[in-house]
């Protein structure tokens, strides 16, 4: 089964408890398939457990990328979170272990 | 008027590498170079700098960053704009001044300050994370609103060489000279948000050119160890031309352009600045030729009524412990440890958190169920009131050396005080901008 890995990539970026991470297809004819399959709901179930709060998806097909905004993302947030990856810098990975 | 100008991105936080920008300023052809030198919780750590010491606070690196960049922003005219003042700008340009005069370089440097409104903040206002009053938090010890490129204008009017500020929103640190030179309005929002999609480009430095990009056989960039830094040529509409210095090592292409244009991005069709709402939907990336990317198509709207603020407050001390583990079993031993700690240190703390680092600590579980490390780390974290009741946790871990597990080694521990930052908003009415000059050429008059 290929992953996200196989067809895109991805950098996390945060603000306070919010991760946000982009996705963008290596090349433009993927980009559908990514609309069509990395939806919320995918992404949700995929980060179970760190992704807390509500996910929301912006569609960018300009640019072959989805951006995902995901709130209490990052265990209370970069300035007072014990996490060794505070910033969830590190999150882009494990978003692009989606099998696709 | 100049129909184009050429920003650098010198810098993209306080701890990056000092080299990059001389090399950039040096061959980049530049009229100004920008250094974003201010992370979320910067400027909290450097107002208690500020406190021990009232000439301190501003970027601890200072004396390096401009002894290194002096002689060439000299040589080449390039005019600098920076944030490295933090908690101190007017100490900063001082200490700036100083440092020329030494050097025999004559400059004149400008002090931005107003962003500092801990005496008019409301602590019964609510924080925008949570809702709940800032004084909820725990004791306040910044404040400091997110001024625009307006406030920065009256400096470059001055005509000071350098400009220095304390917190600005990292992209008008960019449109600040795209303002002064062109003229631009403070309502021309479209002009405005293209050049807040430059700056946005461009304030993570060597991000745009590779950095934080590589992924050896997925995403190869050449020469990372000499890792150039970008520059935008801006026109008089805001439509740009990102680049970097032929020959530095990175590369520039529409992939890298892509990820740092959607870096920290919570709304792309409203990328909020002090200056423009900014909608980079429509945003296209051209890559023209090597190592060139063309940037058309950002919009804009009104900018936000209210500036954000960044308060940041003391949150306690975390307490953080290490010890690995490796060979057979490693994992198990890694588990029986955080067991036995788990029952040493119950009900001590209000926080508290076990990683296994080889495995679970970045992301709570491995999506691999198929790996097995041959060696794990076990680290704990805990927050606490006090520097002693977080320093247990180090000592706890310690103590495994001849209680716990076998083969544990190479403890490490330490007590870190936390400082949290949480957003509210100001009226603009509310913070007054002040600019002072400081000359660094001895015969000059103070103005």
């Amino acid at each position: 089964m290929p992953k996200l890995y196989d067809l895109a990539h991805c950098r996390a970026g945060d603000k306070g408890d919010t991760s946000i991470l982009s996705l963008i297809a290596y090349r433009a004819e993927d980009y559908p398939l990514l609309a069509l399959r990395v939806t919320v709901d995918a992404v949700a179930g995929h980060l179970a457990g760190i992704a807390k709060g509500e996910i929301r998806r912006y569609e960018l097909p300009q640019l072959s990328a989805l951006q995902f905004v995901c709130e209490h993302c990052l265990a209370g947030g970069v300035t007072t979170s014990l996490a060794l990856d505070a910033h969830g810098k590190s999150l882009s990975y494990a978003l692009l272990e989606m099998e696709i | 008027m100049r129909s184009s100008l050429r920003l650098g991105g010198g810098a993209g936080f306080a701890g990056d590498r000092l080299d990059a920008p001389v090399l950039l300023a040096e061959h980049g052809a530049l009229d100004y170079l920008v250094l974003e030198c201010l992370a979320e919780r910067t400027i909290a750590l450097a107002q208690l700098r500020r406190r021990r010491d009232p000439n301190a606070g501003f970027d601890a690196r200072l004396d390096e960053r401009i002894e290194s960049l002096l002689p060439v922003l000299a040589r080449k005219r390039v005019r600098l704009v920076s944030n490295l003042g933090a908690a101190n700008p007017e100490g900063a340009a001082a200490r700036i001044a100083a440092i020329a005069r030494r050097m025999c370089i004559p400059v004149k440097v400008a002090a931005v300050t107003g962003d500092d409104v801990l005496d008019a903040l409301d602590l019964d206002a609510p924080a925008l994370e949570s809702g709940l009053p800032l004084s909820k938090y725990g004791p306040v010890v910044s404040a400091n609103a997110y001024l625009g490129a307006e406030a920065i204008l009256p400096a470059l009017a001055s005509g000071a060489d350098i400009v220095i500020t304390g917190r600005v929103a990292d992209p008008s640190l960019f449109v600040a000279p795209l303002m002064h030179e062109y003229g631009w309005a403070a309502d021309d929002v479209d002009r405005l948000a293209r050049g807040t999609a430059v700056g946005h480009l461009l304030e993570c430095a060597g991000q745009l050119c590779g950095g934080y990009f590589a992924d050896p056989g997925r995403k190869n960039v050449p020469n990372m160890a000499a890792l150039g830094f970008p520059f935008a040529d801006v026109d008089t509409d805001g439509n740009a031309t990102l680049g970097k210095v032929v020959g530095t090592g990175g590369r520039l292409t529409v992939a890298t352009a892509t990820e740092q244009l959607l870096y920290e991005v919570t709304d792309p069709h409203g990328y909020l600045t002090p200056d423009v709402t900014a909608d980079f939907s429509g945003v296209t990336l051209t890559e023209a030729e090597s190592d060139c990317v063309a940037v058309r198509g950002a919009r804009g709207r009104q900018r936000p009524d209210r500036l954000k603020v960044s308060v940041g407050y003391r949150a306690g001390f975390v307490g953080e412990g290490e010890i690995g583990y490796a060979g057979d079993n490693a994992v198990a031993r890694a588990e029986l440890a955080t067991q036995i700690l788990r029952e040493r240190l119950h009900g001590r703390f209000a926080e508290l958190r076990f990683d296994l680092i080889g495995s679970t600590s970045l992301h709570g579980r491995s999506f691999d169920s198929g790996a097995h490390p041959y060696e794990v780390r076990l680290r704990v974290a805990a927050r606490a009131a006090t520097h002693e009741e977080a320093a247990i946790v180090g000592d706890e871990v310690e103590a495994l050396y001849t209680n716990g597990p076998a083969g544990g080694g190479g403890t490490r521990k330490s007590v870190t005080e936390q400082i949290g930052i949480v957003s509210t908003l100001i009226d603009r009415s509310r913070v007054s901008i002040h600019v002072t000059l400081h000359e660094g050429n001895a015969h000059a008059q103070a103005v």
